[in-house]
């Protein structure tokens, strides 16, 4: 699996990685030898199995919708880069 | 202006917030309105070892729902994570579902607003459970350069519902919205209200030119930011004649430009382009490790099932043989709301007679609550008191005006009927005292009595303005019949 350094360009921003420090080729090896580990699954003939959604034994478990007690907004905003009285405070989005 | 003729085709994305009272994954409340931040937890926040657990109602109004769409709800459903960064979604990704949503393959009939004999299809493509991102608000005002962001509607639940193209002018994506609307109101799957964001919509529209037999399709849009049903009229219609001209100045295509995504500025009156979407591919869907799949049990599909009882055009129909209302009755009564139809039926069944709820339900009670700027729901009179009001009317016991003041007085004073009539005067004045009354008035008024057997019936119409005179509680109508019998006695 030959990938690309436009690939891992795209993927790093994909990720909000900044990665302009660092051998694109390297990481592109790297990138290759996890891809190319997991390829060996592929060897498997999976013709007449059917798709798994989850590795776990079990499903349909929820809950009543019922509220519960959020979390005080001091705490809320504690770990917060920055915030004020109310809201997180980022650079600024558009719309 | 356009030279060569051209379909419209549109396409329909419609994010429903469902009526639930906690969050999808989470119990913190969807309360709208709360002062920012209060509605948050670790989920909410995205804080590592913080586990989504399914809100069940949610499910079940997803599949209700679909129930109403016609949809297939297929024996089993998955979460799936959309990967995005965007400092309202503090995990990185939007839970959704991807290849196998809860309502899938249904469609939603409408009349055609261009032909009111026509009925038009629109096919649905399907309906899947999301969760609402929070909110960023860009502080202008202050003149600052960053952006405040409020988690409290991060992980409310959607119901994401989506339409084949199928739609061909803007008035009938109103009337599919409109009809969308009313049923999802009408069945508490949702408040869709646009101010306060529980219903958004997007719509997809290009357009097809023939020109001389060469079928060209321009480049779609997808037009984002329309807050009212108006705005969305105002925006198809717009898009359509810019298309046109943009295909027609610049030959524009849907092979040269495929897919863009527009916003509407509805103090311009325009749309224009907003940030290109990321191809769905960037999204990087992956099936979501930390939910598992639902299959709905036989069980929950009866319980939803039952939760089905009427679309609003059946309820339209029913109130009219079940009552027999008329047409328009019927329909300013179920327009105004299941709450308003709820408290109707009770009304109507409790006193018997529905043309009189009907008019005491529209004139009086609908008056009432819109003065108060309240529902139904929070009116002081109960249906039951306003059906033992107008079963005083029906026995007799009081006339249409002095119920209306009985009404009046209950509002003014928030006491029960018993009281309000009592603080009124107004008793049950019993059969013999009404008979010595009247017995009183013929002595007086010879003359009524002489034209009465001279073959004047109306004549007796005079002593009804002495009787409530004499006794404010006398009905005019048992004065009458008495008084006509009297005399013929005499
Ligand atoms: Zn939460």
């Amino acid at each position: 699996m030959a990938l690309s350094t436009d690939d891992v360009k795209k993927l790093a921003l994909l990720a909000r990685l900044d990665i302009s420090d660092l051998p694109v080729d390297h990481l592109a090896g790297q990138l290759e030898s996890i891809l190319d580990f997991v390829h060996q699954l592929s060897e498997l003939d999976t013709e007449d199995v059917e798709p798994m959604t989850t590795a776990l034994d079990v499903d349909n478990r929820w809950r009543r919708d019922e509220v519960l007690p959020s979390l005080d907004r001091q705490d809320v905003l504690a770990n917060a880069p920055a915030a004020d009285d109310e809201c997180f405070r980022v650079p600024p989005v558009l719309g | 202006m356009s030279q060569y003729p051209f379909t419209t085709v549109i396409g329909l994305e419609v994010h429903v917030q469902l009526k639930t009272a906690s969050k999808l994954f989470c119990g913190c409340s969807t309360e709208f309105g709360a002062p920012p931040n209060t509605h948050v937890c670790p989920l909410c926040l995205g804080l590592p070892g913080a586990l989504p657990v399914i809100n069940e109602k949610a499910l079940e109004l997803s599949a209700l729902a679909g129930l109403a769409l016609h949809c297939d709800l297929p024996p089993v459903t998955k979460w799936d994570r959309k990967q995005y960064f965007y400092p309202d979604l503090p995990k990185g990704y939007q839970t959704s579902q991807f290849d196998m949503p809860i309502c899938a393959d249904g469609f939603l009939e409408i009349e055609d607003p261009a032909d009111a004999n026509q009925t038009v299809r629109i096919g649905i493509i399907r309906a899947h459970l999301e969760e609402d991102a929070g909110k960023s608000m860009h502080d202008e005002v202050a003149g600052r350069a960053d952006s405040r962001i409020d988690l409290n509607r991060c992980g409310t639940p959607l119901l994401e519902i989506v339409s084949e193209p199928d739609l061909r002018t803007a008035e009938q994506c109103v009337a599919f919205l409109t009809k969308l609307r009313e049923m999802m109101v009408h069945l508490g799957v949702s408040d869709c209200e646009m101010q306060e964001g529980s219903l958004r919509v997007d719509a997809n529209v290009n357009l097809h030119i023939d020109r001389n037999g060469e079928v060209i399709a321009t480049p779609i849009v997808e037009i984002k930011n329309m807050n009212s049903f108006r705005n969305v009229a105002a925006a198809l219609a717009y898009e359509v004649d810019r298309q046109y001209e943009e295909w027609e100045t610049k030959g524009h295509t849907i092979k040269t430009h495929g897919k863009r995504t527009f916003g509407w500025d509805d103090g311009k009156q325009v749309t224009y382009p907003q940030r290109e979407k990321e191809e769905s591919a960037d999204y990087r869907y992956f099936p979501c490790p930390d939910l598992l799949p639902v299959r709905l049990t036989e069980a929950q599909r009866e319980k939803v099932r039952s939760m089905f009882t009427e679309l609003p055009q059946q309820a339209r129909e029913r109130l009219q043989s079940q009552y027999d209302v008329t047409a328009y009755d019927a329909d300013v009564i179920v327009s105004a709301g299941p709450e308003m139809l709820a408290y109707y039926d009770s009304v109507a069944t409790a006193c018997g007679d529905g043309k009189r709820a009907s008019s005491w339900v529209q004139q009086d009670v609908m008056r009432s609550i819109k003065e108060q700027g309240i529902s139904v729901d929070q009116f002081a009179i109960s249906a039951d008191q306003l059906a033992a009001l107008i079963q005083c009317i029906i026995a007799g016991e009081l006339a249409n005006n002095r119920a209306r003041d009985v009404f009046e007085h209950m509002l003014d004073k928030g006491v029960a009927m018993d009281q309000a009539m009592k603080d009124l005067g107004i008793e049950q004045v019993d059969d013999s005292e009404i008979e010595s009354l009247v017995a009183d008035l013929l002595s007086k008024n010879p003359r009524v009595v002489d034209d009465v057997k001279g073959g004047n019936a109306k004549a007796v119409g005079a002593l009804i303005g002495q009787a409530r005179k004499a006794n404010p509680n006398a009905n005019p109508q048992q004065v009458r019949e008495l008084a006509l019998k009297m005399i013929e006695q005499m």
